[in-house]
């Protein structure tokens, strides 16, 4: 995070947007760095993502946003070319340092991708497979979950006379929604979504968009958009990059109103 | 679109439509001299009966004794070739995505394993009976036809798996899949389209390749009943039969020629089956 930006705008204005809810921040990343080789990715990133709300990762292609959000589930470890240095603190753990177990630390946090990534398995079992991640084999409790989740993203009453046809049949909006259903039912904390919606229609992006306002009473939502209008329409929070550092957080209202950088004023006006 | 284009996209057509049809030409040509030449000898005696007394001069009998080793020679290297590729393919694609330099150096091993002419496995094979003490046997055979094709298997496998999205690795860990899970419960299912390629090649290769089981499986008359005997198949009967100056006999090589093929016809068939059963259900 560049700190000194924050220092200089209403810091306290900004603390309230994070903490104004009176809880804990749910995730703390502290002094985070990504390198690729030469190439310096993310820039001693201080960051602290509030509960129960929407945090937006906001900014152009390519700041890092998506990187800084695989950080957070370990999936940089996918990556060969990727170094990556200090804390990410999520419910008491270091994830970043913890070798213990990373399957049940990812489980802490459903993914929603850019594009929609059903498993080569039917509707029912994509969502089951997260159910039985979970130790839960009991069938009548499997198929108590996949309804319940399958309702809970609104997909039941489309899906519920083909449960067992291909996931793939389904129209890319409802393969979205499947992977948010399949992404809850292994029961997170936190929601990282990767440009949800980027990949859909008006309609399906509305309805993702809904969605997410509606989870958010459960759930902690990290949204990573370039779309101006989105953050607009559902952040809570927002945390606006550019070239791998933090360049402004804290309320919607303020940040988009009084942009303290140059950066950002240039941004919102390129935006609209 | 001006002349020039337009002549350019022509010229392109007509050598690609040129490329296709006389590879499927060629194709037709071979399996039709192979029957013609065979037509006369393709009796049910030589697919029911395994040779009798004078069979090699002209005498009566078939090639069950081949056909029956060729079928065990093939169905148990690829077994043996599943069972260490399948391992294989998954770890390069999953256990190593970060190790690209290893990745690539495995894969360049495999690639040299696949090149390796099969006289050479043969005579692998051969000094390594030599060694052992052991004789030409099925177990000898499957053996080194295993070696022969377990490289085809995990390069085409892996292929197929290289091709699947990172974002379906990322999905399917993000759910707090563990690596053996992913690769198994996932990436498995959603290249198992390949992998029947896979097992399509390598059984093609297997129960085709002559060299390898020349001094490895030896031949006999007899099927063989035990993994210590010898065992006789369909590549070096057409072999032996081919070479005799009798031309009863050499229509007979062509006859059994005709029934390699179809064998290698019917299990082509059966996967594209298969394939294409999975994918319209697209593992329910």
């Amino acid at each position: 995070m560049n700190s000194s930006v924050i220092t200089d705008t209403n810091l306290s204005e900004i603390n309230l947007g994070i903490r104004g809810n009176g809880h804990p921040p749910i995730v703390s990343v502290k002094n985070l760095n990504v390198y690729a080789g030469n190439h310096h990715i993310l820039k001693n990133i201080n960051l602290d993502i509030p509960k129960n709300k929407i945090t937006v990762l906001l900014g152009p292609s390519g700041c890092g946003k998506t990187t800084l959000l695989k950080c957070m589930n370990r999936l940089t470890d996918l990556y060969h070319e990727l170094k990556v240095t200090g804390d990410v603190w999520i419910d008491g753990d270091n994830i970043l340092k913890s070798n213990d177990n990373i399957a049940a630390l990812r489980q802490k946090m459903g993914l929603l991708s850019q594009r929609p990534y059903p498993l080569p398995m039917s509707i029912f079992k994509n969502v089951a497979y997260g159910i039985k991640l979970k130790g839960i084999y009991d069938k009548k409790l499997i198929q108590y979950n996949v309804e319940k989740y399958l309702r809970e993203v609104g997909l039941w009453e489309e899906v519920k006379d083909r449960l067992h046809q291909p996931a793939v049949g389904l129209s890319i909006g409802q393969q979205q929604r499947l992977c948010l259903a399949r992404g809850l039912a292994v029961r997170p904390q936190i929601i990282l979504a990767d440009e949800p919606t980027s990949a859909l229609d008006p309609i399906s992006s509305k309805i993702i968009e809904n969605l997410f306002k509606e989870l958010k009473k459960n759930y902690t939502i990290i949204l990573v958009t370039h779309v101006l209008r989105q953050a607009v329409r559902l952040a809570d929070h927002v945390v606006f990059m550019s070239y791998g550092e933090i360049i402004e957080e804290g309320a919607p209202a303020d940040l988009f109103k009084n942009p303290a950088t140059e950066k950002l004023r240039e941004y919102i006006y390129d935006g609209n | 679109m001006n002349w020039r284009k337009k002549t350019e996209e022509v010229v392109a057509r007509e050598i690609m439509r040129f490329s296709t049809y006389s590879l499927i030409l060629i194709l037709v040509f071979i399996i039709a001299v192979i029957f013609v030449k065979g037509f006369s000898s393709l009796t049910p005696d030589m697919v029911l009966k395994t040779p009798q007394g004078g069979f090699y001069y002209g005498g009566e009998g078939g090639v069950l004794n081949a056909i029956v080793g060729s079928i065990y020679i093939a169905c148990g290297a690829t077994l043996i070739a599943i069972i260490l590729g399948i391992p294989a393919a998954l770890y390069i694609n999953v256990s190593l995505t970060r190790y690209k330099r290893l990745k690539n150096i495995i894969r360049f091993f495999l690639d040299a394993l696949w090149g390796i002419p099969s006289i050479v496995y043969g005579a692998f094979g051969f000094t390594l009976m030599l060694l052992m003490g052991m004789n030409a046997s099925l177990l000898a055979g499957i053996i080194v036809v295993a070696l022969l094709i377990t490289p085809i298997m995990v390069r085409t496998f892996d292929e197929i798996l290289s091709t699947i999205p990172r974002g379906l690795h990322e999905a399917s860990l993000a759910l707090g899949s563990t690596r053996t899970e992913m690769a198994y419960r996932v990436l498995f299912k959603q290249g198992f389209s390949g992998f029947i390629t896979a097992v399509l090649l390598a059984f093609g290769r297997g129960i085709g390749d002559a060299a390898s089981v020349l001094f490895t499986a030896g031949y006999t008359d007899l099927i063989p009943t035990a993994l210590d005997e010898p065992a006789a198949t369909l590549p070096l009967a057409i072999f032996f039969q081919l070479s005799s100056p009798i031309p009863e006999v050499r229509e007979r090589a062509f006859a059994a020629a005709a029934i390699l093929t179809i064998i290698i016809l019917i299990i082509s068939l059966a996967a594209r089956y298969l394939s294409a059963r999975y994918s319209k259900t697209n593992l329910r």
